[in-house]
């Protein structure tokens, strides 16, 4: 059963979660088309289908909450407040990119915004969060830290030891697994042994809970709610989110290891113009606000890949800048 | 000045940074109530109570990653890896976070944290537990390495590497805790990084070393000098960043130079000073650059056959007498 959106969130916030799942995905769709034009090149990991949850998430978080993430981070980074044009001249190498162009695609960076950072390393930001956690909770200050992983990330060292000390520890962080199912072409049965990976935190005895991630206001409930317990207690929490990516791993996958039959029935399900029409049947929203909402969104990547294009490379020298202080 | 061991100085230097700065932690496999596999951290649970000495699970990679959270969240973790070679289940997190977090983030962060590892051989705990493994560290950008050879340079460079603000690995050499000297009482004294120190002024050969190898230079030169052979020991202290200008300094007023280094020979830390001292002096030098080195092999447990792995005194007096004579 779907939730009434009014009582919930004021009308202009649950409008204003359309339009970060709208510009997360129009954001995505231009960085393939500049990846086939040659602007993008390197790794190139897209978040169309898996909106709702980067997008509930964050509306579930407070602002001062650290956010980490992995790869596959562009709808994180934006939905918590980096500007797009900046995310999209890191993806092209420029130097106004928000790491000035020596990140790109994986390491996105927005410590200003508590967007703690994109990580490549399958599972590297788990004990990272931990620390995080463990230094806002030495400071006294009231703040968690959000860590995002995939399905693939569960079956890392630093996975479980990870779970261990924030558990140990009582340090207050949340983990929200992106489960799309899939490690690249494994599917989740055929790398975990228990595939159900939100009871996986029993032996950390973590609490646990699996929520509808192609269902922005489910996450958001989810998370808001684990949020304050987290807050609350000063210990960890587990959500894990079931959802889909519509595309393959990365630009170089052409994601043959998934059935047609599987692809529309997700396909069907696409957070995005469902939540269009759960705003359009609860009267939040008309068809001609959306309409205005979306053709914003498309004005806002269509002046990131302006700004990319016209912004500098990074000069010669910047290759020795910024690896000590 | 008072007189105390390598230990003592190292622990030193702990409790006067916890004192000065409560952003500093300390945590690690058995550091607090245990007080330290070698005891480096007596005491200091006492002193500063268990929210700042911390005992964490057996869990090297994410001690490691957790300090460096901690470290971008604003405090000043010294963590503690039991020995280096358990710096290995720790890598992932090392080489791929900590050295490079502030550089692929565009210079927006750093990371103020210390990573102390005891380590060397030479006790008899065979091949996984005596490896001398700090040019694994100085190979990669973004980390600073220290490692010092007195009483004095221990407590005057962790002290500046628990203040220096970008990541540093420290090492401490097992076979010197238990080593004398003297040490500078004052809580600002600082050594500082990247600055090598000549131990011994010399003329003719330019030994250069480092922690327990520096030791064994020393006694080589006092051996030489009966000889009538001047040594000049040159000891690196911090290996990354590499005092360069010292090494070439030395070796251009002395025109021979022998390295002397713990780790296996191969693409070794001699390699690479004789390396840079072939670049910058090969038009002065009286005689090729020698090594004196571990052997390439994985260390042996029994002491007869152990004992040759490990550079000796003996071997440094051997090196320096072939570059004087022109043996090579």
């Amino acid at each position: 059963m779907e939730t009434k959106l009014r009582p919930l969130l004021p009308d202009q916030e649950l409008v204003r979660l359309y339009q970060q799942m709208y510009l997360s995905r129009e954001f995505e769709e231009r960085c393939a088309e500049q990846y086939t034009k040659g602007h993008i090149t390197g790794f190139l990991h897209l978040y169309n289908g898996q909106e709702a949850v980067a997008v509930g998430a964050t509306a579930g978080l407070h602002q001062e909450d650290y956010i980490l993430s992995a790869y596959r981070e562009h709808a994180q980074a934006i939905v918590r407040g980096a500007e797009p044009r900046r995310v999209m001249a890191e993806l092209f190498g420029k130097a106004t990119g928000i790491c000035k162009g020596k990140g790109g695609s994986m390491h996105l960076f927005a410590p200003a915004l508590n967007f703690m950072g994109g990580y490549a390393i399958v599972g590297g930001q788990f004990p990272i969060s931990v620390g995080l956690a463990f230094a806002s909770k030495y400071r006294g200050e009231d703040r968690i830290a959000a860590c995002f992983f995939g399905d693939g990330a569960v079956n890392q060292g630093t996975f479980h030891e990870s779970l261990n000390w924030a558990q140990l520890w009582q340090l207050p962080v949340l983990f929200i697994c992106e489960n799309n199912f899939y490690g690249i072409g494994t599917e989740v049965h055929r790398s975990s042994a228990l595939a159900s990976i939100h009871r996986r935190t029993c032996g950390y005895d973590i609490p646990s809970e699996k929520v509808d991630g192609m269902d922005v206001i489910a996450v958001y409930k989810s998370v808001r709610h684990a949020a304050e317990k987290v807050r609350e207690s000063g210990r960890p929490y587990f959500i894990e989110a079931t959802t889909y990516r519509f595309r393959g791993h990365s630009m170089a996958d052409p994601g043959k290891y998934r059935s047609l039959a599987e692809h529309e029935l997700w396909k069907s399900r696409d957070p995005v113009p469902s939540y269009a029409g759960r705003l359009l049947a609860e009267g939040i929203a008309t068809r001609q606000a959306l309409d205005a909402v979306e053709a914003r969104c498309k004005e806002v990547v269509d002046e990131a890949v302006k700004f990319a294009e016209e912004s500098p490379w990074p000069e010669d020298g910047a290759v020795w800048e910024d690896i000590y202080v | 000045m008072s007189e105390m061991t390598y230990r003592d100085a190292l622990n030193l230097a702990l409790k006067e940074e916890l004192r000065r700065d409560p952003a500093v932690v300390v945590w690690g496999e058995d550091v607090a109530l245990y007080e330290g596999s070698f005891k480096v951290t007596r005491g200091l649970l006492a002193e500063f109570g268990e929210d700042r000495i911390r005992d964490t699970p057996i869990s090297e990679n994410t001690i490691i990653g957790v300090s460096v959270g901690a470290a971008m969240g604003g405090l000043r973790p010294v963590a503690e890896l039991m020995t280096i070679n358990f710096a290995l289940l720790a890598m992932d997190q090392i080489i791929n976070h900590m050295a490079k977090i502030r550089s692929m983030f565009g210079g927006q962060i750093f990371l103020p944290m210390t990573v102390r590892m005891p380590s060397g051989g030479g006790s008899q705990l065979a091949a996984q537990h005596s490896q001398s493994l700090e040019t694994y560290f100085m190979h990669c950008p973004g980390l600073r390495v220290l490692y010092p050879s007195t009483p004095a340079d221990a407590k005057g460079l962790l002290k500046s590497a628990i203040r220096d603000n970008n990541p540093v690995i420290f090492l401490e050499h097992e076979l010197l805790y238990n080593s004398k000297g003297e040490v500078p009482q004052d809580p600002e004294f600082l050594v500082p990084i990247g600055k090598a120190e000549v131990k011994r002024s010399g003329e003719q050969v330019t030994i250069v070393a480092y922690a327990r190898m520096t030791v064994l230079a020393l006694q080589a030169a006092e051996e030489l000098a009966k000889e009538g052979i001047s040594c000049e020991v040159l000891d690196l202290r911090s290996l990354a960043p590499l005092d360069e200008e010292a090494i070439i300094t030395s070796v251009k007023k002395t025109g021979r130079a022998v390295v002397v280094d713990e780790c296996w020979r191969t693409c070794g830390l001699g390699a690479e000073i004789a390396n840079r001292i072939c670049e910058q002096c090969f038009d002065i030098l009286q005689a090729p650059v020698r090594r004196v080195s571990g052997l390439d092999v994985p260390m042996p447990y029994s002491r007869q056959i152990e004992k040759l792995c490990i550079p000796r005194t003996e071997n440094v007096v051997s090196a320096v007498r072939d570059v004087m004579s022109g043996r090579y």
